[in-house]
């Protein structure tokens, strides 16, 4: 009886620590290609240069294009996600009925359960056609489309966490407000938004690092070229699009070029984990806080 | 007890409140001196506190409640549960204390001028004005003058219940409601509060729930017994306390049940 | 008191617009989803026929179908299934019930909130440094399996997690008073009790699995497949086959992006009606995740 016990526990624990080993295994396979990378290619050219063009007879990587890319398509994505995901937070926290909130709340869980590739297509074939009729001179790939779509997409996401955090702001400190006399619109701005900041701060930091590591709708719809612009009218390539790109062609393992996208995508890691490890510290802040 | 010798200041005329299909508040009766302090006192669930928070309607916050009957307000009149009335008026100018402290969470100076910004006031010279008033009416200014800038929180328990007082007062309000302030805090900050709260029927109507009945005996001036969302027996303090004409009230004070 | 209604008024008045904009803004998602969804129908609804199921890719779009793209999706998900469900649920058990609050837990829950973020696309990544090149699956059904698995893995252990954490306290300490061990308590009672939640959470996540992309084009899915792995099931003896583990493979949402990038017109119609399909899929299992979690959470009161 003792044996089969710690026999099972034994078995759950290292199912736990699977998680651990796949951390460690994308840190190795990262930094181990990303290192025969740098071998061949120095740390300097690789952050400050301008132009990214690894598959060219004379390659050239400097890799900031591609994040500047990343940058443009994750900022107008906020601009739109940021605010619309806000408002709706406080809407479904501060006025909706009971009822509609609970009919409201499965249906945005929806919105984020579609898959990306659908977006894409929406983005290429649906938003920016449409946008045309308003700017004739966007090209047909842009930052600005994709930018738009991914934001919407990731409106659920912003707009859950930051209502759980809200609804966690007790019921006692929103009364004190009412009996002074005070609207809901002022006891959502004066009072619940400043003492749900940390978890709404989390919320908005988890949907940049959602928005930085977003990979299909970029690549259906921003185009691959290695643009280092911010004009949003322009096609633009991402860090992720940059690997779908090198993924669909047939480059030989273990060439320079193979590893170019290792090197990208550990970019991608560090800028990702920066963001997970303050929207991880902000949340933890949450649950000390009441 | 002669009605013609007191100054009312409100009066609750057979006030019914329901929550959903539940009847808490029947039929209640009764007057509320000016600059005075009334109590309501009573067992766990007797209806004292959702009487007490009809007086700033804070059941509109919450579906399924309805008033029925009148609490009229005084010197104007109004009707204060009617419908056609805005509770947010209403709360303006009867404000609240509650059980537990519930600074926000802003500064102490920022805490204090919540009301009046609220209102829309923010000319800075009205506002510290405001805020150092507040703060001496409740006994609070020399303690943190010196920190009107530190966050409401990290006062002490005590300290942020005089903090809430500040705020309720920093509107003038016609009507203190105070739902058990001391319920949460230690014997010091309670007697702190109670001398307060005696102080301060110089300036303004006080209503309070308490459980503790010697706090009803020490601060008030009237007191109303309730029990099963009536009242049993209003009077004044001495005479409820002294000789109470009502069997339940006397078992109820003397410590037999509740 | 002329001034305070004024004031109110004024209040008031702000109190209702931003309750009229948020308003606005909440739907504002519902409605352009609605607008896309109507869109991709009636581009791609006149394609949907027997024939789009039951054929092969094509070099002409009225020709193709999606036949290799499902099945793939199908094999895809069963090695997902197998994969991440045990360690995932195991795990989650065993971080709520047997770990104690200490540093090596702390790492742990670290790890998997982080993992929780890390884009997509470095699954591929990491997939194809370990399962195509170190173990030398190949670019095979197994590998874009595995590879999902271990991108859903974090959300199955915290869908178990928070299930498991919702049994209050006191069903455990009657099993124990009974004389239970850890391990019965856990299968008699934890489990039976936490079944709704922790289904509801691999749904979702096979769900996202399904409409993955990044990580099965990193891995090295093919775009053009004309044929199917080899059958799971045969006639000769043993009558069960793995060898469509190692084969070769396309799914869904690939065989959309394929079609999305090709200049035709046609292929555009061919995207959206597979569009349609995958749509239809995922928000299938969403609904059904959904719908187990409100039966659960009506069905057990404690």
């Amino acid at each position: 009886m003792r044996i089969r016990e710690r026999i099972i526990e034994t078995g759950l624990f290292f199912s736990a620590l699977s998680s651990v080993f796949i951390t460690l295994g994308i840190v190795i396979i990262l930094t181990y290609e990303s290192f025969g990378f740098f071998k061949e290619v120095a740390i300097v050219e690789f952050f400050t240069g301008t132009t990214w063009m690894p598959l060219f007879a004379e390659p050239k990587f400097g890799i900031l294009p591609l994040v500047s890319g990343t940058l443009l398509t994750t900022a107008i994505a906020l601009v739109v996600a940021l605010p619309l995901g806000l408002i709706s937070a406080i809407y479904l926290s501060e006025y909706a009925p009971h009822r509609l909130r609970e009919m409201i709340k499965p249906v945005l869980e929806l919105l984020a359960a579609v898959p990306t590739v659908v977006y894409g297509y929406f983005a290429l074939f649906f938003l920016t056609p449409f946008l045309q009729n308003f700017l004739p001179e966007l090209s047909g790939f842009n930052a600005i489309s994709p930018g738009i779509i991914m934001g919407i997409m990731i409106v659920p996401y912003v707009s859950s966490v930051s209502e759980d955090a809200m609804k966690a702001v007790p019921m006692y400190i929103r009364e004190g407000s009412y009996a002074m006399g005070a609207t809901k619109f002022q006891t959502a701005f004066k009072v619940v938004i400043p003492a749900a900041f940390s978890g709404i701060a989390a919320a908005f930091i988890m949907g940049i690092s959602r928005a930085i590591g977003e990979t299909m709708v970029v690549a259906i719809a921003a185009g691959m070229m290695p643009n280092f612009t911010f004009n949003p009218m322009e096609p633009v390539q991402t860090l992720t699009s940059y690997i779908v790109q090198v993924s669909l062609g047939d480059v030989p393992h273990g060439t320079i070029e193979y590893r170019t996208i290792f090197a990208a995508g550990m970019t991608l890691f560090l800028m990702t984990l920066f963001f997970n490890i303050i929207g991880f510290w902000l949340r933890k802040r949450i649950r000390e806080a009441y | 007890m002669t009605r013609s010798a007191i100054e009312l200041k409100a009066e609750a005329k057979n006030l019914n409140f329901y929550y959903g299909p539940v009847h808490a508040l029947k039929n209640i009766n009764m007057p509320i001196e000016r600059r005075k302090v009334t109590a309501l006192i009573g067992p766990s669930g007797c209806g004292k506190t959702t009487f007490l928070r009809c007086f700033n309607r804070m059941h509109d916050l919450y579906p399924h409640n309805r008033y029925e009957g009148e609490i009229i307000l005084y010197p104007d009149k109004i009707n204060i549960i009617s419908p056609e009335i805005d509770p947010i008026e209403i709360r303006m100018q009867i404000s609240m204390v509650f059980q537990k402290p519930n600074p926000f969470p802003k500064s102490i100076y920022e805490n204090v001028a919540y009301g009046l910004r609220v209102r829309g006031i923010s000319r800075k010279g009205i506002l510290d004005e405001a805020v150092e008033k507040s703060l001496r009416g409740a006994a609070l200014w020399e303690e943190v003058k010196g920190r009107l800038n530190s966050l409401a929180v990290d006062l002490s328990g005590g300290q942020q219940q005089r903090l809430c007082i500040a705020r309720a007062l920093a509107t003038g309000p016609r009507i203190l409601l105070f739902d058990e302030p001391t319920s949460a805090l230690d014997p010091t900050a309670t007697s702190k509060i109670e001398e307060l709260i005696i102080e301060l029927k110089n300036e303004v109507t006080i209503i309070i729930v308490t459980h503790n009945m010697q706090q009803a005996a020490r601060v008030s001036d009237y007191t109303a017994f309730m029990y099963l969302g009536e009242i049993i027996e209003f009077d004044k303090t001495d005479k409820i306390f002294t000789a109470p004409s009502n069997r339940l009230t006397e078992e109820y004070i003397t410590g037999r049940f509740g | 008191m002329e001034d305070i209604k004024k004031r109110i008024k004024n209040i008031k008045l702000w109190n209702g617009i931003f309750s009229i904009v948020s308003l606005l803004s909440t739907f504002v998602g519902l409605v352009l989803l609605f607008a896309l969804m109507t869109d991709l129908f009636m581009d791609g609804a006149p394609r949907i026929s027997y024939k789009f199921f039951t054929s092969f890719p094509s070099r002409f779009p009225e020709e193709a179908g999606i036949l290799s793209a499902w099945v793939g999706t199908l094999l895809l998900i069963l090695v997902t299934a197998f994969a991440a469900i045990p360690l995932g649920v195991a795990a989650g058990i065993y971080l709520e019930e047997y770990a104690g609050k200490n540093w090596f837990t702390d790492i742990i829950e670290i790890n998997i909130a982080n993992l929780a973020g890390v884009p997509s696309i470095i699954y591929g990544l990491l997939a194809l440094g370990i399962f195509v090149y170190f173990f030398k699956f190949g670019e095979s059904v197994l590998t874009g399996g595995l590879a999902l698995a271990l991108l859903i893995l974090p959300m199955v252990i915290m869908a178990t997690r928070e299930a498991i954490r919702a049994v209050p306290n006191s069903i455990r300490e009657a099993s124990y008073a009974v004389g239970a061990t850890k391990w019965q308590t856990v299968k008699w009672h934890i489990i039976p009790y936490s079944t709704g939640g922790i289904l509801t959470g691999i749904i979702i996540g096979l769900s996202r699995a399904i409409g993955e992309t990044a990580p099965i084009i990193t891995v090295g899915a093919l775009t053009f497949i004309a044929f199917l792995p080899a059958s799971p099931v045969s006639t000769e003896f043993p009558f069960i086959s793995f060898k469509w583990l190692l084969d070769p493979f396309t799914v869904m949402p690939i065989q959309i992006f394929n079609w999305v990038s090709r200049p035709q017109q046609g292929f555009h119609v061919n995207a959206a009606a597979a569009g349609i399909v995958l749509l239809v899929m995922t928000l299938f299992m969403n609904a059904a995740a959904i719908y187990i979690r409100y039966r659960f959470r009506k069905k057990i009161k404690w």
